[in-house]
């Protein structure tokens, strides 16, 4: 296929030591449309790792992939082999429940349960059995919160709604509520493009705090975003992965014709 | 000339009216000196017919009634009218038969005065019906001809027609309401009635109910009560309590199920024909409950060792209506689970919960405040639902919390106060009106509650 020749695929990081996750040759399909095409990608542990492309390219239907989200959607499929720590999450051995609880998730828009702020973080813990008792269950809370820098602003207020908040606390709600089960990877689908820039800066400073903590893979379409948060920059455009590297590389120095024609703007 | 005739004459003329003004409304269009009238031959033609048709058809909508008035003041200053008899029920009989002789409906009286009156009447009704015709037919000449001046090129005859056409609207959306409020004011006008005879804390919270009335002092049965406790425990005990708990558990699950578990599949065949038992009439569900459940349910309560088990239950009837009930509270809770947004859904379940979980600890507490409302109007449907309990319910009125016995309701008694002949002016005719007046407060309450608190939830995901 002539496209194929403008691709690079991932081999410059393939053996990454730290890898935390990896894809190989992953495809989805909704119905008879492909919407990921063969898709194969290392994801760092140590480092953030950013999808960007141009709207419909699949970066937020491959994220999915990797905490098994597509499977509630009723009529999509995926091909080929995702693995976390060695073991396949596809594999029928592998179970959902436990798999979500290492490979965590935030939304695009800020999802709290219409509960309390202290209920919505405590729901994780509560549903996986991670507290005896509610001393235990306080200091995780605590603990979350602190992590995900909302303590300060609510701890006089545990009982009230979550959905109270204002937009950029209910996503840093919804991260603290992410971290409470003590996941390994952190998926962030979009996670800033219902918030305002104080907001979205807020959460920009927390994801450099997590990084180390947690394996961090974030969707985003706004490319200084991704510059500012991330280590690693995959570039996505109609379904396949077409540049995968260090961020500073493929923001100076992008290898692929179409890498470069997307961040300089031509087109996305 | 009669009504009917007059009443076709005004529309033929609205017709007539209708075509002229189009004809000519085109052909100022067509002549090319208005190529851009303001509105379409159309409504001009319509402009002109309804000027027509209303002032005239509003008249003899007045009219009718007023002039049967007339026509008796005249009757009654004629002079045969002096003969008539003093009684009142031998003059109304009289009067009736003279207007019979008078429309040529029969050719004789029984009376020898209703013959004599006969023909003042037929004068007196000639002469009315003629004066009716006659402003009648003028009003629909003089309304159609003013109209018919006015419509030129640039007359706004649609901004006219579309008026009249929402105030017509406007107009059926009052006679609902006005026929609300004449119920709300019958039923408290009888109901004042009623508690002139009977204390309202005794009908309130008296617990003999008796609804007879002593002809004699010393008569067997002299003894009226008209506490009416037994009746709302009754109506409460199968409508609030034995229906809701079967319609509450079965149409939540069902809705959980449907929304949550069946393919779309399942949903689109499924979903209609659970709906379905909302359309069954309710005599069907009352022969149902009565043939069908009242007998098992008497069975099983013999062979538990209940002896007090009779064919007539609160149980089966109660089961029967929780039955009916089920499409209600089903897509009251379809609707607000349905509008859980996904991205609550979503987010469950990537913190690894399981799809019984999210729905035990995010949907349905997310959806609660749909599914009560939901509840109230199921509960507000049941204790005014009537057939059932008639068939199945039973008449006496027993206090008792035993789903085997028989207890009776507020609708069943309202049947029962108001079934053959009666009296209107005795405490036992008009205590159907005040179980009536209770009745609706107590669904207009319920009403109002439910769809405030379905109103508040749906603004919360908005």
């Amino acid at each position: 296929m002539n496209s194929m020749t403008d691709t690079v695929a991932a081999t410059p990081l393939r053996n990454d030591a730290a890898a935390k996750m990896t894809a190989r040759e992953v495809s989805v399909f909704y119905g008879a449309k492909k919407a990921v095409d063969s898709v194969s990608i290392d994801i760092s542990q140590d480092n953030v790792t950013a999808f960007i492309g141009p709207s419909g390219c699949g970066k937020s239907t491959f994220l999915r992939t990797l905490n098994r989200m597509n499977d509630t959607i009723a009529n999509a499929r995926v091909e080929g082999q995702i693995v976390l720590d060695g073991e396949d999450i596809y594999a029928p051995a592998m179970d959902v429940v436990q798999l979500r609880a290492r490979v965590g998730m935030v939304f695009q828009k800020p999802n709290p349960f219409p509960k309390s702020i202290y209920e919505n973080v405590a729901y994780g813990p509560r549903i996986h059995g991670l507290a005896d008792g509610r001393a235990q269950m306080d200091e995780i809370v605590e603990r979350s919160l602190k992590r995900a820098g909302l303590w300060e602003e609510v701890k006089d207020r545990l009982q009230d709604s979550g959905t109270a908040l204002s937009g950029g606390q209910q996503q840093r709600l919804c991260i603290a509520r992410a971290i409470a089960v003590d996941p390994e990877v952190i998926l962030m689908d979009e996670p800033c493009s219902a918030l305002d820039p104080i907001a979205t800066a807020r959460i920009e400073e927390l994801i450099h705090e997590l990084r180390g903590r947690y394996a961090i893979v974030i969707v985003t379409h706004n490319m200084q975003q991704a510059a500012r948060v991330s280590q690693r920059t995959a570039f996505f455009h109609l379904g396949s992965l077409v540049e995968y590297g260090e961020t500073s590389e493929i923001f100076t120095n992008p290898r692929v014709e179409r890498t470069k024609d997307y961040i300089t703007g031509r087109y996305g | 000339m009669s009504s009917l005739a007059l009443f076709l004459l005004v529309v033929a003329l609205a017709a007539l009216g209708w075509l002229m003004a189009r004809a000519r409304a085109t052909a100022f269009r067509r002549g090319g000196s208005a190529p851009r009238a303001h509105s379409l031959p159309s409504y001009h033609g319509w402009y002109v017919a309804l000027w027509t048709a209303v002032p005239a058809l509003i008249f003899i909508a007045v009219w009718t009634p007023l002039s049967a008035n007339l026509v008796m003041d005249e009757v009654m200053s004629a002079p045969a009218a002096a003969s008539l008899p003093p009684f009142e029920m031998q003059r109304v009989a009289i009067l009736r038969e003279a207007r019979e002789i008078a429309e040529g409906i029969r050719p004789g009286g029984f009376h020898p005065e209703s013959n004599a009156l006969a023909p003042a009447y037929a004068d007196a009704l000639s002469r009315t019906r003629t004066m009716g015709a006659v402003v009648a037919l003028l009003l629909a000449f003089a309304g159609g001809a003013f109209a018919f001046t006015r419509v030129s090129p640039h007359f706004r005859a649609r901004t006219r027609v579309e008026r009249l056409v929402m105030a017509a609207l406007l107009g059926a959306s009052t006679i609902a309401i006005l026929t609300t409020l004449g119920i709300i004011a019958s039923l408290l006008f009888e109901s004042a009635r009623f508690f002139s005879l009977v204390d309202p804390l005794e009908f309130l919270f008296g617990t003999h109910w008796s609804p007879q009335i002593a002809i004699r002092a010393d008569q067997a049965g002299a003894s009226g009560g008209f506490g009416a406790i037994p009746l709302f425990w009754g109506t409460i005990f199968i409508g609030a309590i034995i229906a809701m708990l079967v319609a509450i558990p079965l149409g939540l699950m069902s809705a959980i199920y449907l929304t949550q578990y069946a393919r779309p599949a399942v949903r689109r065949w499924m979903k209609p024909l659970l709906e379905m038992l909302a359309g069954v009439p309710t005599v069907v569900y009352g022969y149902f409950a009565a043939l069908t459940v009242a007998p098992a349910v008497r069975d099983f309560g013999k062979a538990i060792g209940i002896a007090s088990a009779t064919s007539e239950s609160a149980l089966a009837a109660g089961l029967v209506m929780g039955i009916m009930i089920i499409p209600f509270v089903s897509s009251m809770a379809d609707d607000s689970i349905n509008a859980v947004p996904q991205a609550m859904r979503d987010g469950s379940l990537a913190m690894g919960a399981t799809t019984s979980e999210t729905i035990r600890r995010v949907i349905v507490p997310a959806a609660l405040p749909g599914v009560v409302g939901g509840v109230l109007l199921a509960v507000s449907r049941a204790i005014g639902e009537t057939m059932i309990v008639v068939m199945a319910a039973g008449l006496a009125a027993n206090l008792t919390a035993n789903p085997f016995a028989s207890v009776t309701t507020v609708t069943t008694q309202i049947v029962q106060l108001l079934t053959g002949d009666q009296e209107f002016d005795s405490a036992k005719t008009l205590a159907a009106f005040a179980l009536g007046l209770v009745l609706f407060v107590v669904t207009l309450l319920l009403n109002i509650v439910a769809l405030r608190v379905v109103k508040k939830y749906r603004e919360a995901y908005e």
